[in-house]
């Protein structure tokens, strides 16, 4: 299973040296956007300003009812904001005609909302035909994209979406987005309707496309691994439309701004941070490699000589067939040329997390990691990640001076009792003002100021329930790390 | 029997295609009606419960009373046949194409508001077709329906079969009435068996693959 989920992720790639003359993406700003759906109920997004910056992908995340979907609606209008404005590289699309909008906004739901009436190429062919194009070049278009989601044209171009799994069928939907190249992806939950296995490999091809064709993509999810996974930057929501944080994953993981984001991170965002690492960013084994379909006996020489206990068996191109110990070795008198299917075969640019996985799946203690080709590169062992966990609690600063603008407008903020700060931001003058603000809420929480030292701060979250005090440890960067404390808190 | 038949086959065969005939102009216009009616009326609740009442209601009233009904203002002939059998067989059509375009999935409809299309090219291109097998489900059972019902035209002298099974019936027990009547009604039948088989072609025909159940 995870092997073919990696063989579709790097399929992705093979076509995209093709693509790279498209749109790029662009940047999106949202000036004080309000969505007020009965005028004596509190708005459902409230005077939210917001960059998100042109190629990058932004997870807006949070609890259901958080405003999360009515945000990312109000950029292509499907929900007209009461009152602010959208702006799309630079130009305020707010009074521009919401169809034509539309068409250069990409816009992706669950399941795809393929129309199940029309065949995967006319799917597809939707809005380069309403803008235009002729037949020939559309059909063209439709091949270079399903070849891009991996998916081979021959072979689904006249299939109905019925026809297809849900995963297609997100593929399918990823594809009709993409057909007029336009410089935006909106991405409603897309991948909420999927099985683990198929939204991993989904997650991972998106990735792949992103970072060929390097649109700027907004994407709605609730579940917090998956924006920690996708996400350049994360736009944490909570109920009302209030921004709760906007940053970079790895200082969500490591400094949540305030409980709340605490609260929705959920336990072992130690192990969340697995997310964030690729396995091209560590240092992999070397093993002992031999060919396959040696004699076994220099197999063993050349294992003892290594010092090791057991080999990898490669092909003469370098790709894995099997791994043997030395008990194994020894009864064999040629090396296997099968490939065992069982192997745990990571690819380069998966995450950590997907080598743990593959790891506890196949209950080893190293994963194989291959490349381009299926080529191997190494292998990465459980103490690996070990140290990189240890590691990463320690990274997540270098970020906040690239951080993307985020808030609600102060003036029509109300803090909320038990929070302390909305968001964090560049913007020094607003910090200074929501820290202004935060400790005049927290007058009343005195005891916790203690959470300055780390070895406090579980003992003192603990003890003050909810009535959190985090923010009275002033500055953030002395806020014990979110991974132990909620590994402690939380059994 | 044989006899009656032979004797006035030119006449019967006529009287058929003219019955077949009121029926499928009369269903054409009853569907163009109802989806329009429906189209209109599906976006608002209240709209879409007043629109299924009717059609509710609409089914009890006797078809003979209203061919009596009609003859004072419209007169007698095709006219006032055209009418009822157009007024029956549009309520199936409506309701079903209520239930056809009301099940269309949320989603699917907001997806095609997402890349771009406008509400009219929504409608046409995604929620019509989609609606369709059921708006014709609606159009075969009301083609069953009305082809009785058209019988009741011959009441205001309109065209069909529906002649030879009220003059059968007001001489009965006089010579060839019985046959008059069972030529009427197994005419009906017949022609009824005839436009089910038109209407699954065209079902055939027209209902995109990916749809079809």
């Amino acid at each position: 299973m995870s092997e073919n989920h990696r063989t579709a992720s790097t399929a992705s790639e093979a076509p995209g040296t093709e693509h790279d003359s498209g749109t790029q993406g662009v940047s999106i700003t949202l000036e004080g956007i309000t969505k007020r759906y009965d005028s004596g109920k509190p708005p459902a997004v409230d005077g939210l300003n917001m960059e998100i910056p042109a190629g990058s992908i932004v997870m807006f995340c949070g609890p259901s009812g958080c405003g999360k979907t009515t945000t990312l609606k109000m950029i292509n209008r499907l929900i007209e904001p009461s009152s602010g404005r959208v702006l799309i590289d630079g130009e305020d699309v707010t009074d521009l005609d919401a169809d034509r909008l539309r068409r250069r906004l990409g816009y992706v739901i669950q399941a795809g909302g393929l129309f199940p009436h029309m065949t995967v190429a006319k799917n597809i062919g939707l809005v380069p035909r309403m803008l235009g194009w002729d037949a020939s070049r559309i059909r063209a278009r439709v091949d270079e994209l399903l070849e891009l989601v991996s998916l081979d044209p021959a072979t689904y171009r006249d299939r109905f979406p019925r026809e297809l799994s849900g995963g297609q069928q997100q593929r399918v939907g990823v594809a009709r987005a993409l057909a007029a190249d336009p410089p935006v992806l909106l991405m409603d939950e897309p991948f909420g309707a999927v099985d683990p296995i198929t939204r991993q490999r989904l997650q991972d091809e998106l990735i792949a496309i992103h970072s060929e064709l390097k649109k700027t993509i907004v994407c709605v999810t609730h579940d917090f691994d998956e924006a920690v996974k996708l996400g350049d930057w994360i736009v944490i929501f909570r109920e009302g439309g209030i921004l709760a944080q906007y940053d970079s994953p790895e200082r969500i993981l490591a400094q949540p701004a305030n409980s709340f984001v605490e609260d929705f991170m959920g336990a072992g965002a130690g192990l969340k941070q697995l997310s964030l690492s690729r396995l091209d960013d560590v240092e992999l084994t070397e093993p002992v490699r031999v060919r396959a379909g040696a004699p076994a006996a220099e197999a063993v020489e050349t294992m003892r000589a290594a010092g090791e206990d057991y080999v990898v068996v490669v092909d003469d191109q370098d790709r894995p067939v099997d791994w043997l110990i030395a008990s194994q070795l020894e009864r064999l008198e040629t090396l296997p040329t099968q490939v065992n299917e069982d192997l745990p075969v990571v690819y380069n640019r998966a995450s950590l997390n997907d080598a743990l996985d593959s790891m506890l799946v196949t209950t080893t203690s190293s994963a194989i990691v291959v490349g381009k080709r299926r080529q191997m590169l190494g292998l990465v062992t459980v103490d690996t990640i070990m140290d990189v966990i240890s590691g990463l609690n320690g990274r997540a600063h270098d970020t906040a001076a690239e951080a993307p603008l985020g808030q609600n407008e102060p003036e029509e903020f109300e803090i909320p009792e038990d929070d302390g700060r909305t968001g964090r931001n560049t913007d020094e003058a607003i910090a200074a003002k929501q820290r202004e603000d935060s400790t005049a809420d927290t007058g009343d929480a005195g005891d916790d100021t203690a959470a300055g030292d780390p070895a406090g701060g579980a003992i003192a979250d603990d003890t003050a329930g909810n009535t959190t005090g985090d923010t009275a440890a002033g500055e953030p960067d002395d806020r014990p790390a979110g991974a132990h404390r909620a590994d402690g808190d939380r059994p | 029997m044989w006899e009656y038949f032979t004797q006035r086959s030119d006449q019967i065969l006529f009287a058929s295609w003219q019955h077949f005939s009121l029926v499928g102009q009369s269903l054409l216009l009853a569907t163009l009606i109802a989806v329009v009616i429906a189209v209109l009326s599906y976006r608002s609740s209240a709209m879409s419960a007043a629109a299924n009442s009717v059609s509710a209601i609409g089914l009890t009233i006797p078809s003979f009373a209203l061919v009596g009904l009609l003859i004072a203002p419209v007169g007698f002939g095709v006219i006032p046949a055209v009418i009822v059998v157009t007024f029956y067989a549009a309520l199936p059509i409506l309701r079903n194409a209520l239930v056809g375009l009301s099940g269309i999935p949320d989603d699917v409809v907001e997806s095609a508001r997402g890349i771009g299309m406008s509400r009219m090219r929504t409608l046409l291109t995604v929620e019509l077709p989609m609606a369709w097998p059921v708006i014709l489900a609606g159009v075969r059972v009301s083609g069953q329906m009305v082809m009785g019902i058209a019988t009741i035209a011959a009441y205001s002298l309109g065209p069909g079969l529906g002649a030879f099974i009220f003059s059968g019936l007001d001489r009965l027990g006089g010579a060839n009435s019985l046959e008059s009547v069972v030529i009427g009604v197994v005419g009906v039948i017949i022609l009824a068996f005839i436009l089910d088989l038109l209407l699954v072609a065209v079902g055939r025909l027209t209902i995109p693959r990916g749809i079809r159940v």
